[in-house]
């Protein structure tokens, strides 16, 4: 399995050199950095050069890096899993807009389809624009929702909540009153921690 | 002539064809579908925000509530994820009873899938036999983890428990006399493995029972044969997974492709459609069950024949047994550190996939080093799917936008997440 791998990321650095970041291996998979400028020209050769041929776009997501621990670089990332039939193996494309305050990336539904409702997710939950988009509308908050939820300034319990008025006789936004609480609080240890000594 | 124009539909969202909250904008002219927009987000509960805020171990039950049928493959994605940043070894019995569960979710998906959808399309009945062999399966799955739908029995590093020695029974009440109660515990006499032999040698019966039923019925044929036709390279287009991939004849099959856990091991086949229809669909998903049978009995007779741990024993990621917690200060810190501040996973990604039931679910779980996940994205097989309805519908006949929607095996949790 890992010959194979070691080819792909071979090919990739064949075929596109340096308009792509180094391709890693890690836990049995490939994935790649692609600066925003090449990104759409990277993707649709992926999919139509045979040497590649993913053929499946299996996922679109996004990813905020703001508080990623010892993170330096873009905010935003748009990722990507993409899977070819043929060769049988899978390929994870990461892109980079590159203004962190308006994020913006070339749109692939044209080259996969199934692109459309994963970059309206993406948009949605992060913010990231896809210029290109036939029809770029919210996908999973309510109808009229302001904000970017899946942001990591975006606090979980969100901003306002919803309840049924009886003197307006209909359903009135206000203000949440719950506040996030945190019962375990997130921690990163150091290297090797509980490894040595007992306990 | 009075003017004719387009019509717009509201469909859903509280529709029992759809499914679950499924609002889809139908377009009409007349009663054929122009355009089809489902508007999905009123089943969303920001699991993956959610499990930013939960520690490794805390996040798994949420995985249970996301395909509410089939419960266990997607925890199984879950864990292999948390695995293989981890680097944990699951013992190999694990790993068979794993997918031991994998398959009995998939007759249990699939056996709702067809009940269901035929019930949409009209044919009442069907709906009566299949409920009748889920309650069977739930009924395994309540003896091994004490509930009936959300088990969060698969942890990281294997599962949480080992198989039961016995089945619960039905005990004599004013409804059920000392007869039926004898009749219904018959097959209940032995351990979980005998009640489960039990079910695999009845159900090829049972499925020949469905395909009487349905297979060659004229009404079912009439309203699944050539409805919702996609092509082999518009399903590549739209990113088909699982059943709707195979259906539209791509021999493509995770457990076959890039077997994961014991299924290099077992002997099954993949059924493939040809047509790319509902029809084929249909037939695909009744042949997985019988193939899933066969998975099942090979496992049963490897887990009788082979004893052995169920879970890891790194007691960095799987507690220690109760009885040594109590007697051993190490183990009882073990077990605190475990489930008060959790598991530390090493900073890393990993995109862990397998094959639900639905098609392709994948977990991509980011970690920073800490005890709770940096980003975990959920891919399931129902988003494309139901991004495809669109396609699907156009051209076709009001009434059979339910055949679409029943086709593509939807359930609202999977894909508003």
């Amino acid at each position: 399995m890992s010959a194979k791998l070691e080819r792909l990321s071979r090919q990739l650095k064949e075929s596109f050199g340096d308009r792509i970041g180094e391709p890693a291996i890690n836990h049995g998979e490939v994935s790649v950095a692609v600066p925003a400028a090449s990104y759409l020209a990277v993707m649709r050769q992926l999919h139509d050069d045979p040497a590649f041929d993913f053929a499946l776009l299996m996922d679109l997501s996004g990813i905020d890096y703001s508080e990623f621990a010892g993170y330096q670089g873009a905010r935003y990332a748009a990722v990507s899993q993409l899977l070819s039939l043929t060769h049988n193996w899978r390929l994870q494309v990461k892109a980079f807009p590159t203004d962190d305050e308006f994020p913006v990336l070339e749109s692939v539904v044209d080259v996969w389809n199934v692109a459309n409702w994963y970059e309206r997710e993406t948009f949605d939950l992060f913010g990231i624009h896809f210029e290109g988009h036939p029809d770029l509308r919210r996908l999973l908050t309510d109808y009229g929702f302001v904000g970017h939820p899946f942001r990591k300034d975006f606090p979980v319990s969100g901003y306002v909540e919803m309840r049924y008025d009886p003197e307006q006789r209909r359903v009135v936004y206000q203000p949440v009153t719950i506040e996030p609480r945190e019962v375990t609080p997130r921690i990163v240890r150091e290297e090797n921690y509980g490894k040595g000594g007992r306990g | 002539m009075a003017d004719v124009r387009n019509y717009t539909l509201n469909f859903g969202p509280q529709h029992p064809a759809a499914h679950g909250v499924l609002r889809l904008v139908l377009e009409l002219d007349g009663e054929v579908v122009v355009r089809a927009d489902p508007h999905i987000g009123l089943l969303h509960r920001g699991t993956e925000k959610l499990a930013e805020t939960r520690t490794w171990l805390q996040t798994l039950p949420y995985l249970d509530r996301l395909d509410y049928t089939s419960m266990l493959p997607s925890e199984h994605a879950y864990c292999l994820a948390v695995e293989r940043l981890l680097g944990v070894e699951v013992p190999i019995r694990g790993q068979y009873i794993r997918v031991m569960y994998d398959e009995i979710a998939r007759i249990k998906n699939h056996l709702l899938n067809i009940g269901t959808h035929a019930l949409d399309i009209g044919a009442m009945t069907m709906v009566l036999y299949t409920f009748r062999e889920r309650e069977d399966l739930f009924d395994v799955l309540e003896a091994t983890c004490g509930i009936r739908m959300h088990q969060a029995y698969y942890r990281p590093g294997g599962v949480y428990r080992d198989l039961p020695d016995q089945m619960p029974k039905y005990q004599e009440n004013r409804f059920k006399n000392a007869q039926t109660v004898k009749e219904l515990n018959e097959a209940r006499n032995g351990s979980l493995l005998d009640f489960l032999e039990d079910f695999t040698n009845r159900f090829p019966v049972l499925l020949e029972e469905y395909h009487t039923l349905l297979t060659d019925n004229r009404i079912w044929k009439q309203r699944t044969v050539g409805i919702g036709v996609v092509s082999p390279e518009r399903a590549l287009q739209l990113g088909f997974s699982g059943a709707m991939l195979r259906g539209s004849g791509i021999e493509w099959d995770l457990r076959k492709k890039q077997p994961y856990e014991v299924y290099d091991r077992l002997d099954f086949d993949i059924p493939v459609g040809v047509n790319g229809d509902t029809y084929d669909r249909y037939l695909v998903r009744m042949e997985e069950m019988a193939q899933s049978n066969r998975i099942i009995k090979q496992c049963i007779a490897w887990l009788r024949k082979n004893p052995g741990p169920v879970i890891s024993d790194d007691h960095k990621v799987a507690p220690p047994r109760r009885e040594k917690m109590k007697g051993s200060m190490e183990e009882l810190i073990h077990h605190f550190k475990l489930f008060s501040e959790g598991m530390h996973v090493p900073p890393g990604e990993v995109y862990a996939a397998i094959e639900h039931p639905k098609g392709e679910m994948a977990v991509w779980a980011v970690s920073d080093g800490a005890n709770k996940p940096y980003r975990i994205k959920l891919h399931t097989a129902g988003i494309p799917h139901l991004a495809a309805t669109d396609e699907m519908c156009r051209g076709h006949m009001l009434a059979d936008a339910t055949a679409v929607i029943g086709t593509i095996d939807l359930v609202l949790g999977d894909v508003d997440r």
